[in-house]
């Protein structure tokens, strides 16, 4: 893949026409910039270096960023390895009940957080449906850190699967046809055209779960419950920090933006110079 | 190379309004960067101190009547509930409206100058951090009832016995309120307490703390998971355990020597636009009215 541009000189009285246009836009644009500017500018504003690099060495601040991406790197690659055939299931096949599912999937992402949660302890809690079947299988999994990764998992997996379906759909079929017909097997069509050309839906979407999963507070507080080291992950620890010790919360706070910001970044200069028709 | 062809086409086609947009993007970038410099320029001069005095109402004109907004901690939501309608009642005209949450949460909100005229505390700490930020009108911070932790259990657990030697039994699971919390901090202060007691001892509270699979942000947070079965014991206000939770959980009373007593203050803020019928209502939870709905809803009279 060629990234070279070429440098083809543009007509002013078109760069003219177009300026004016911009002008007007910025300033139809700049207040929604500023909302989401604003706050998190007083954010990094009222973090103090000084008070950052203080509470960088609390070791409450350490197991959280670290649980906080462990677990959200296994709920990435559980909605990679699990959302990619349903992905392609929805993308692919029309079958009774499409639209249901396809209106299931957004249920997730409208639900508030903690109704989650509780929907998650209803079905895996002790007492809830499948309960009595998962203690009879000796796994307890509310308060550990599974019970965190599926409250991500819940609420993050949709974002990758809508953004993968439409990838699949959105698939040239005349491509994989004419390998099918030189005797490619369904796999190969699959592994070197289907996939390469979904590639960027299937990254971005497995991007935006990461960050869900990553600020992810009211389900994992429900199902997963609060221990340091075990299921406080950063979003919990910046919640229950607020509730005292605001320097703590401040500095998890700042750490989340910056890792969100970084990743986010890094993601999408990879996506304009891997793929670059997004 | 099928792939790589189709990506090809779809350059060649688009190639030239893709020069044209990076270099009109360069330039945008430029200008909004401008802009929000501009922007942060403004918004930091007006922190500078000139803007800060014009927020604040400058001649405070007394608008009683009006609708009181109070700040109280979630422990009194059910009882702050009753007594607001029946100072209603008591006061035609005057409405209350009202803001739950953690006493910590409400005390950071108030000091970052958030527009409420009562603060009820679950604690005498948080009330401190109010009126040392200097918003509390002074000589009206009042104790108005006390709270005292209970143990709950989850009914039909065969695992629980129904005394305190229960929490520290292996396996048990039990939910106490995270230590910035006050009903967190109340009830390491029992734990501690019962470690200097004979019956008890350090190893009951070691036991207990070993137990403890999560700590909880919020009272209803820890009885919801008693309540729902997913942990066998916490500990929580009395005054937490309304009708439906009875229902729902054993409770295991704590003696009195080793319990932690909570003292509720309340008191008139500052910034209040209508102070006058700010200290009726608190007025009114002295009272003997309001101290009998208090006491209805598991708390103590002051």
């Amino acid at each position: 893949m060629q990234t070279t541009l070429p440098q083809q000189i543009v007509p002013r009285l078109a760069l003219w026409q177009k300026h004016g246009s911009t002008l007007t836009l910025i300033v139809l644009a700049l207040p929604m910039l500023c909302f989401v500017f604003l706050p998190l500018l007083a954010l990094l504003l009222r973090a103090s270096s000084t008070m950052l690099l203080k509470n960088l060495g609390n070791s409450a601040v350490g197991q959280a960023v670290g649980l906080s991406l462990l677990t959200t790197f296994i709920t990435t690659l559980l909605a990679l390895l699990f959302g990619t055939p349903l992905a392609y299931l929805l993308a692919r096949r029309r079958f009774c009940g499409h639209t249901l599912v396809d209106t299931l999937l957004d249920l997730p992402m409208v639900l508030p957080p903690a109704v989650a949660g509780i929907a998650l302890l209803m079905a895996f809690g002790r007492r809830g449906l499948l309960g009595p079947y998962l203690t009879y299988a000796g796994l307890e999994i509310a308060f550990s850190q599974a019970a965190v990764v599926m409250a991500q998992l819940f609420v993050a997996a949709p974002f990758y699967v809508k953004s993968a379906t439409m990838g699949f759909a959105q698939v040239n079929r005349e491509i994989e046809q004419a390998a099918a017909l030189d005797g490619a097997t369904p796999w190969r069509i699959f592994r070197l055209i289907t996939l390469p050309l979904a590639g960027p839906a299937l990254f971005g979407g497995a991007v935006m779960t990461w960050a869900r999963a990553l600020g992810e507070f009211g389900a994992t507080i429900i199902f997963a419950g609060n221990f340091p080291g075990r299921t406080q992950t950063m979003p919990l620890a910046i919640y229950i920090g607020f509730e005292l010790e605001l320097n703590v919360a401040l500095t998890l706070a700042v750490i989340l933006l910056g890792f969100s910001f970084g990743v986010l970044g890094v993601v999408k200069g990879v996506l304009r110079r891997e793929f670059v028709e997004l | 190379m099928v792939s790589s062809f189709s990506q090809q086409r779809w350059k060649t086609k688009h190639q030239p309004a893709r020069a044209d947009a990076f270099a009109l993007e360069r330039f945008t970038m430029q200008r909004i960067s401008v802009a929000l410099l501009a922007i942060l320029l403004i918004s930091l001069s007006s922190c500078g101190g000139q803007s800060k005095p014009s927020l604040t109402p400058s001649p405070k004109t007394p608008k009683e009547g009006g609708t009181l907004l109070i700040f109280a901690a979630a422990s009194l939501t059910e009882s702050f509930q009753e007594i607001g309608k029946a100072f209603t009642k008591a006061n035609p005209g005057v409405e209350v409206t009202f803001n739950f949450a953690g006493a910590n949460q409400l005390a950071q909100q108030i000091t970052q100058g958030a527009p409420a005229d009562i603060f009820a505390s679950a604690n005498q700490k948080q009330m401190n951090v109010v009126i040392e930020s200097g918003q509390v009108v002074s000589g009206t911070a009042k104790v108005f009832a006390h709270n005292r932790l209970i143990i709950v259990t989850s009914k039909n657990n065969p695992l629980v016995s129904k005394d305190l030697k229960g929490l520290a039994k292996p396996g048990t699971k039990v939910v106490l309120g995270a230590k910035e919390v006050p009903f967190g901090q109340y009830a390491l202060d029992f734990l501690a307490k019962a470690a200097k007691d004979k019956q008890f001892g350090k190893p009951y509270e070691a036991a207990v703390l070993k137990n403890v699979v999560s700590y909880e942000n919020t009272v209803k947070g820890a009885l919801t998971k008693v309540m729902l079965g997913e942990a066998d014991a916490g500990i929580v206000y009395a005054s937490d355990l309304t009708p439906e939770a009875t229902a729902k959980v054993e409770k295991i009373a704590i003696p009195t020597s080793l319990n932690v007593i909570a003292t509720y203050p309340i008191a008139v803020l500052k910034g209040s636009q209508q102070t006058e019928s700010a200290q009726r209502f608190v007025d009114f939870v002295l009272s003997p009215e309001g101290q009998a709905i208090l006491t209805k809803y598991g708390f103590a009279a002051k």
